[in-house]
C-alpha cells in the first residue's frame, strides 16, 4: 500500500524561536484571555450604563454564577468532550430528563432527595458510557450517537410524564432556597457545586494523567495511540463525564426551577457547545481550558442580565449575540489553526 | 439454493431495505386501523392515512432532499431548522403588513423576500465551508444558534397570525383533489432529480464526496460544487418554511422547523446515503422520510403513547448506524460483510495504514510505504 | 573474539495479506551499537518488517528474540515496553502538548495521582540536554518544525522506560524516514544525536531513501526484494552500484512482444518546457524539456523525487521557484485546473487515494476528467458518454467490460486501465503515467506499455515513470535520472545505454 499526502509542506522555519507576534498568536491562553477580556469589557460596559439601576452591586455579579450554574456543570463537561475531540448533543436532553426523573420519583414516588440524587447522576454518568461505548468500538461519529441520545432522554421524559411535575417537597424547597453568606452577596447551593465541578475539573485536566490524554487524544488520536495511551478508554471516559456532568446540572437545574418538565432544557446543548467554544476551546479538539468555558458561560449569562436591565431589548437578542460571538471566535480559530499549519 | 437472481437483484437495489421497513410499518397499522389503506372523497378531497402522510411529511421531505446533497460531498447542514423559522417569519410578517393580505403580487412577493433570505443563509454556510475551510457542522451551527434568534426578532416574539387564501394554498390548500403540497414536493423532487441526474452535477458532488483529492487531481471546482450544494439545501428548507407557516397561517420563530435538521439527517441515513459522502439516492431519502413520518403515524394510531416517538426514533437512529458500521458488522455477523482491512485491495496490501489518518501527515510530505 | 550477540534477532519472519505474501521467511538482525539500514525497493516489504517488529501487524510465522529472549510483540505498547522505539517519517506525536509533555505523557512523575510538573520538565530538559539538544521544553510542539518535532520524538523514545525503572530503556530504535522532508542542517543533528545514541549503546534500524544518507551514516545494511531477504553486507564492503543491484534485481524479461519495436526517431518540437521548477522538500529545481511525440522516461530509486516532479508538472503540488511553458505560452500550475487546462493530465501511482472514486462506476470514473472540463451545466449527452465510454472499455480491454460496474471491485491492472482511459478522451498533449504498471499482472502491463508507444506514435508526449529500468529503457526517447531529490541527469536513449549504465548514474550522481 501507498499513500501520498499531497497537502502543502509547510516551508523549512528560518529560525527555531518564533516571533514575539508569531508567539502570541500562537500561543493557546489567546482566546481565554480575549474571552476574559471581553466578559470585563461588556460588565464594564454594563456598570457604565445601568450604574443607576443597581448594576454595580454585588449581587448582580453573584446571580450571574446562580442563574448559571446549571449551564456551567454542563458546559464543563461539553469541554472534556470537545477537548478530546468529539461532540455531545446529548446534554440538553439528559438535563431535562434528570428535572423528570427527580420530580417524578420525589413527588410521585415519595423518595427522599438524598436517594435520588445518586440514582440520577449514576443514570446520567451511564448513559454517557453507552454513548463513548458505541462511539469508541463500533466507530460511529459521535454526532449521529449523541444526536440518537438527544432523542432517547428527550422520549424518556415524556415517557414518564407529559405534564409538567412540580416538586414541593420541603427538603428540596430548603435546599433551593439555602444560601451561603459572602458578605457582600450570597451564593445558592447550586452555584457553589458549580464552583466545585469548575475546580476539580481544572484539577483532573491539568494535574492528572488522565487529563492529559484528553488533551493527546484530542491533539491526534493515532498519535496518542502509538504512544501507547489507551485511547479508547480516554473517549469512553470523557462521555461519561458529560453525562454525569449533565445529570449533575439537571439537578442544578430541578433545585432552580423546582418542577420536572419534559420540554425543560431544550436545545441547552447549544449553549453549552457556544459556551465552550467562545471560552477558547478548539472545536477540532486538544486545546483549550475549563477556565475558558468559565468565561464563555458568565460571557452568556452577562448578555442576559444586561437584555433584562435594559429592559427595551428583548429576549432572542440572546441567540444572536450568542451566534454572532460564536461566529466570531470560530473565525479567530480558524486563524489561529490555519497559521499553525503554514 | 432458491434465491434467482432477480429476487437478488431486487435485494441488493439501495432503496430495498428503506421500502421493507415503509411497506412493514405501513402494515403495522392494519390491525389497528382496518380502513388504514382506504381513500375517501369529502367536499371533492381526498382523505385518507396515506394522504395525511405525505401531507405532514412534506416538509421534512423538502428539506431531506437538500440535505442529501449536502451530506453526498461530506458535509451536512444543522441550520435548516433555523432556515425554516426565518422563511417563515420574514414572509409571514411581510403579508401581515400588506393591506389586502390576499392580494397575489404581495404573496409572491413576500415568497420572494423569504426564499432570498434563505439562499443568503445557503451563501453563508457555502462561504464558511467551502472557502474558510471550516468543518460543515461547526459552520453550520452559527446560523443554527443565531437563526431562530432572528426569525423571533422578524417576528418581535410573537406568533405572526396571517390570513391569506394564496398563501395558505401551498402548505394546507387542495389542487385536483389532493393536497397543494403534495404537488409542491413532486415538483422539488423532480427539479433535483433533474438537476443532479440529467446534469453532470450528481456525477461532481458524488465524486468530491466520495474521494476529495482524487476529484481535486481530476480537475473538479469543488469549492463551487459546495456553495451551490448549501445554497439549494437552505432554498429547500426555505420551500418548507413557506409550506410550514402556510399550512398553519403562522409563524412561530421558536418552534417552527425545531428538530428538523435532525429528522432530515436520520431520513437521508435511511435512505441509504452514508453520512461519509459519496453515493446518494434522492429516491431513497424520500422514502426515509416517510418511513419517518409513518413511524410517527403509526406510534399514534396503534395507541401507544406518542411521547414514546422519540424513544423509538432514537432506537432507529441506532439500528441503522450500527448496521452501516463495518466494525458492527464484523463483530455481529463475522467477517462476511465486513471490509476487512486488506480484503479489498487490488495490490492485495492493506488498505489502511494507522500512519494515513494522523493528522500530523498534514505536514509531512510524501510518505511512500513499500 | 567471539561475535557479538544481536540484541534483536528476528528468524523466518512470515506475514501474508490476503493474495499477497509481504515478507516470506526473513532474517534480520541487529547489534547493539550500530546504525543499520534497512533497503528495498517499493514491496520489499521494509515497511511490513517494520511493523511486525514494532507491533503493529502481528507476525504469520517466524520468532522474534531481544537479547537472546523470544518476544511475543502484539501491541505498539507491548514494543515500547520491551524496548523498542519507533519513530515515524510523519511524527507521531501531539502537537498540542508541550514539549516535556510529549516526552513524557503516558508515564508522567506523579505523587498521590498529581502530576508534578516542575518535576517533568526539569527532568526533561535534562533529557534533552544531556542529548545535546537546545529545546524549550515548555513550548508547545506545534510552535517547532518539523524536524526538531522528529528530534523530540527520539527524545521521547530514548526515555521511554527509564521513568518507571521497568526497562532498561531503549534498546532498539526504529527511524523510518525521519530525513524525508529535512534540508542539510537539520539531517546533520540528526545524524549527530544518531551517532551519540549508537556510541551509548543504543541499537538504530534507519529507513532512509537517500543512498549518500546511508552511507554517510549506517555501518551495515540488510537488502530486501519482493519480500525475501537477499543480503546482509557491512556498508563499507558494498559499493552503491552493487547496493542498487540488489535492491532492483535482475528483472526478467517477459515482454518479448515489445523487443523489435523501434523508437519513434522524429519527435517533434518542444511541447514543455520547465526552468528551475522546485520545490523546497520535494525536488530540487530542474530544467526539463519534453517534446512532442516524446516519451521521456524518469529514472531512479524510490523516494528519488520522481513523483515530486511529476506532480510540480501537473500543478498538484505549487512550485516555489521556476516556471512551466507549454506549447510556448506560460502556465501559472498554481492547481491541477491549469494544467489540465493546457493539456497535461496525471495518472497518479496511488490509484485508490488519488485516482479512482471506488463508490462510483466505470463509466463515471472514465467520464470525469473530461466532464470536470465541460462544468457541471454541460452533461456529456448519454449517447455520445456511451459511446465513448464503450470505445475505451474495448480499446484498452477493460474486464469487466461492465460500465456499470463499480470501480472499487476491479483489479489493479484493470483500476489502472480505466485511469488510463479517464485521461485518453480528454485527449492530451503531456500524459504523465506515475508507475502506471506498479501491482499489475504481466499482461496488462504488456498492454500498456503498448499503449504508451502507440501514444507516442500518434504524437502524444508522455511522461513515464516506472520502478523498473528495463521499461524506462524500452519506451522513452530520452531518459531522466534523479537521485536524493535531484534531476542528475538525462540520456538520450541509445542502443548503447544499458540499465547497468543507468544504474551507475543513479549511483554516481553523474552521467559519463
Amino acid at each position: 500500500m501507498s499513500t501520498t499526502t499531497t497537502t502543502k509542506r509547510p516551508p523549512a522555519p528560518d529560525s527555531r524561536t518564533p516571533s514575539k507576534a508569531a508567539q502570541l498568536l500562537g500561543d493557546r491562553r489567546l482566546p481565554v484571555l480575549v474571552t476574559a477580556g471581553l466578559f470585563l469589557a461588556m460588565y464594564v460596559a454594563g456598570l457604565s450604563r445601568y450604574q443607576n439601576y443597581g448594576f454595580g452591586e454585588a449581587q448582580v455579579f453573584m446571580n450571574l454564577f446562580i442563574d448559571n450554574g446549571y449551564l456551567l456543570v454542563a458546559a464543563v463537561g461539553v469541554t472534556f468532550v470537545i477537548l478530546s475531540g468529539g461532540i455531545d448533543l446529548s446534554v440538553g436532553s439528559v438535563i431535562g430528563f434528570t428535572t423528570m426523573f427527580t420530580a417524578w420519583l420525589v413527588e410521585r414516588q415519595g423518595l427522599p432527595i438524598l436517594v435520588v440524587i445518586p440514582m440520577a447522576l449514576a443514570v446520567g454518568a451511564f448513559g454517557g458510557f453507552l454513548m463513548g461505548y458505541v462511539i469508541h468500538n463500533f466507530e460511529i461519529q459521535p454526532f449521529i450517537v449523541t444526536l440518537a441520545g438527544l432523542f432517547l432522554f428527550r422520549g424518556l421524559c415524556l415517557v414518564i410524564s407529559k405534564e409538567s411535575i412540580s416538586i414541593g417537597d420541603s427538603s428540596v424547597s430548603s435546599m433551593a432556597g439555602a444560601q451561603v453568606n459572602l458578605g457582600a452577596g450570597f451564593l445558592s447551593i447550586g452555584a457553589i457545586v458549580a464552583l466545585v465541578v469548575l475546580a476539580v475539573a481544572f484539577y483532573v485536566l491539568h494535574y492528572t494523567r488522565f487529563g492529559r490524554r484528553v488533551y493527546a487524544v484530542g491533539g491526534n488520536e493515532q498519535s496518542a495511540m502509538l504512544m501507547g495511551l489507551p485511547q479508547g478508554g480516554t473517549k469512553i471516559a470523557v462521555y461519561t463525564i458529560s453525562g454525569f456532568c449533565s445529570a449533575l446540572a439537571g439537578l442544578l437545574f430541578t433545585l432552580y426551577i423546582q418542577s420536572g418538565d419534559p420540554l425543560h432544557a431544550t436545545g441547552m446543548e447549544l449553549d453549552a457547545i457556544a459556551a465552550v467554544v467562545i471560552g477558547g476551546t478548539l472545536l477540532t479538539g486538544g486545546s483549550g481550558y475549563v477556565i475558558g468555558t468559565l468565561f464563555g458561560v458568565l460571557v452568556l449569562g452577562l448578555i442576559k442580565s444586561i437584555i433584562q436591565f435594559e429592559g427595551t431589548l428583548s429576549s432572542w437578542w440572546t441567540k444572536i449575540a450568542t451566534g454572532v460571538l460564536l461566529c466570531a471566535f470560530i473565525l479567530i480559530q480558524r486563524a489561529m489553526t490555519a497559521r499553525k499549519k503554514t | 439454493m432458491t434465491t434467482t437472481p432477480r429476487w437478488r437483484a431486487l435485494t441488493h437495489h439501495n432503496l430495498f431495505w428503506p421500502v421493507v421497513v415503509l411497506v412493514v410499518l405501513l402494515l403495522v397499522n392494519v390491525p389497528f386501523t382496518p380502513d388504514f389503506f382506504s381513500i375517501r372523497m369529502t367536499n371533492g378531497h381526498l382523505h385518507g392515512s396515506l394522504v395525511s402522510i405525505v401531507l405532514f411529511g412534506s416538509p421534512l421531505i423538502l428539506v431531506a432532499v437538500g440535505m442529501t446533497l449536502v451530506i453526498a460531498t461530506g458535509g451536512i447542514d444543522l441550520s435548516v431548522g433555523a432556515v425554516v423559522a426565518i422563511t417563515g417569519a420574514l414572509t409571514c410578517s411581510y403579508i401581515s403588513d400588506q393591506s389586502d393580505q390576499s392580494a397575489l403580487s404581495g404573496v409572491f412577493f413576500a415568497i420572494g423576500i423569504g426564499l432570498l433570505a434563505a439562499v443568503v443563509c445557503g451563501l453563508w454556510n457555502g462561504f464558511l465551508v467551502a472557502r474558510m475551510g471550516i468543518q460543515p457542522i461547526i459552520a453550520t451551527l452559527i446560523i443554527m444558534v443565531a437563526g431562530r434568534g432572528v426569525a423571533q426578532l422578524v417576528t418581535d416574539g410573537q406568533i405572526i397570525t396571517i390570513n391569506s387564501e394564496p398563501y395558505k394554498l401551498i402548505g394546507g390548500g387542495y389542487w385536483l383533489t389532493l393536497p397543494f403540497s403534495i404537488f409542491v414536493v413532486a415538483a422539488v423532487v423532480a427539479v433535483t432529480v433533474v438537476l443532479t441526474r440529467k446534469t453532470a452535477l450528481g456525477l461532481l458532488v458524488e465524486s468530491v464526496g466520495g474521494n476529495a483529492e482524487a476529484s481535486r487531481l481530476v480537475g473538479i471546482r469543488s469549492r463551487r460544487i459546495k456553495i451551490m450544494v448549501y445554497v439549494f439545501c437552505a432554498l429547500c428548507a426555505g420551500i418548507a418554511g413557506l409550506m410550514i407557516s402556510s399550512n398553519t397561517s403562522a409563524a412561530d420563530g421558536n418552534n417552527a422547523g425545531l428538530w428538523i435538521e435532525l429528522d432530515a439527517i436520520l431520513a437521508v441515513v435511511i435512505g441509504g446515503t452514508s453520512l461519509l459522502g459519496g453515493r446518494f439516492s434522492i429516491g431513497g431519502t424520500v422514502i426515509g422520510a416517510l418511513v419517518i413520518q409513518t413511524l410517527t403515524t403509526t406510534i399514534y394510531t396503534i395507541g401507544v403513547p406518542t411521547q414514546t416517538n422519540l424513544v423509538f426514533k432514537a432506537a432507529v437512529v441506532i439500528v441503522v448506524c450500527l448496521l452501516q458500521s463495518p466494525k458492527f458488522r464484523a463483530k455481529a455477523f463475522g467477517g462476511r460483510f465486513g471490509n476487512k482491512p486488506g480484503a479489498k485491495g487490488g495490490t492485495g496490501q492493506p488498505a489502511v495504514a494507522p500512519a494515513q489518518t494522523a493528522k500530523t501527515t498534514e505536514a509531512a510530505p510524501k510518505m511512500e510505504v513499500s | 573474539m567471539a561475535e557479538p550477540q544481536p540484541v534483536l534477532e528476528m528468524t523466518g519472519i512470515v506475514k501474508e495479506f490476503p493474495g499477497v505474501r509481504a515478507l516470506s521467511g526473513v532474517d534480520f538482525r541487529l547489534f547493539p551499537g550500530e546504525i543499520h539500514a534497512l533497503m528495498g525497493e517499493n514491496g520489499a516489504g521494509k515497511s511490513t518488517l517494520i511493523k511486525v517488529l514494532t507491533g503493529v501487524y502481528s507476525l504469520d510465522d517466524g520468532t522474534i528474540t531481544l537479547d537472546g529472549q523470544p518476544v511475543q510483540i502484539d501491541s505498539p505498547l507491548q514494543a515500547q515496553q520491551a524496548g523498542i522505539s519507533t519513530v515515524y517519517q510523519e511524527v507521531n506525536l501531539c502537537p498540542n502538548l508541550s514539549v516535556a509533555e510529549n516526552i513524557f505523557i503516558g508515564r508522567e512523575p506523579t505523587r498521590f495521582g498529581r502530576i508534578q510538573w516542575n518535576r517533568m520538565r526539569k527532568e526533561a530538559a535534562e533529557l534533552v540536554d544531556r542529548l545535546g539538544l537546545d529545546i524549550d521544553v515548555t513550548a508547545p510542539l506545534s510552535s517547532y518544525p518539523l524536524a526538531v518535532q522528529q528530534l523530540v520524538a527520539i527524545v521521547r523514545s530514548v526515555g521511554t522506560g527509564d521513568s518507571d525503572g521497568a526497562g532498561a530503556g531503549t534498546k532498539v530504535l526504529v527511524l523510518d524516514e525521519p530525513t524525508s522532508s529535512l534540508d542539510r542542517d537539520e539531517v546533520l543533528e540528526l545524524f549527530r544525536l544518531m551517532r551519540q545514541l549508537r556510541d551509548e549503546g543504543v541499537a538504530i534500524l534507519f529507513v532512509s531513501h537517500f543512498l549518500d544518507q546511508i552511507y554517510e551514516i549506517c555501518d551495515r545494511m540488510t537488502v530486501l526484494r519482493n519480500g525475501t531477504l537477499v543480503g546482509e553486507h557491512m556498508v563499507s564492503e558494498l559499493d552503491q552500484v552493487g547496493l542498487i543491484q540488489l535492491m532492483i534485481g535482475k528483472a526478467l524479461d517477459q515482454l518479448e512482444e515489445l523487443h523489435d519495436h523501434q523508437l519513434r526517431s522524429d519527435v517533434g518540437e518542444t511541447l514543455v518546457k520547465a526552468d528551475g521548477l522546485g520545490r523546497t522538500g520535494g525536488i530540487a529545481p530542474f530544467d526539463l524539456e519534453i517534446k512532442k511525440g516524446e516519451v521521456v522516461g524518469l529514472a531512479g530509486l524510490l523516494g528519488s523525487g520522481r513523483t515530486e516532479l511529476a506532480r510540480l508538472l501537473f500543478g498538484a503540488d505549487q512550485p516555489d521557484s521556476g516556471k512551466v511553458s507549454i506549447g510556448g505560452k506560460q502556465v501559472s500550475m498554481s492547481a491541477p485546473n491549469d494544467a489540465i487546462g493546457a493539456g497535461v493530465a496525471f495518472c497518479s501511482e496511488n490509484r485508490k487515494s488519488e485516482g479512482l472514486v471506488p463508490d462510483l462506476t466505470v463509466r463515471e470514473n472514465i467520464i470525469l476528467a473530461l466532464q470536470a472540463a465541460r462544468g457541471w451545466t454541460r452533461p456529456i449527452p448519454a449517447s455520445q458518454r456511451d459511446e465513448l465510454v464503450a470505445k475505451y472499455i474495448k480499446a484498452l480491454d477493460i474486464r469487466p467490460a461492465n460500465p456499470e460496474a463499480r470501480v472499487g471491485q476491479l483489479s489493479g491492472g484493470n483500476q489502472q486501465k480505466v485511469l488510463l482511459a479517464r485521461w485518453l478522451i480528454t485527449q492530451p498533449k503531456l500524459l504523465i503515467l506515475d508507475e502506471p504498471t506498479r501491482g499489475i499482472d504481466v499482461g496488462a502491463k504488456t498492454e500498456i506499455q503498448k499503449l504508451v508507444v502507440s501514444l507516442s506514435e500518434d504524437g502524444m508526449s508522455v511522461l513515464y515513470i516506472a520502478a523498473e529500468l528495463e521499461e524506462v529503457l524500452r519506451l522513452s526517447h530520452t531518459i531522466g535520472v534523479l537521485r536524493d531529490r535531484k534531476l542528475v541527469a538525462q540520456i538520450a536513449n541509445g542502443p548503447e545505454i544499458t540499465p547497468s549504465r543507468i544504474l551507475e548514474t543513479i549511483a554516481s550522481g553523474e552521467h559519463q
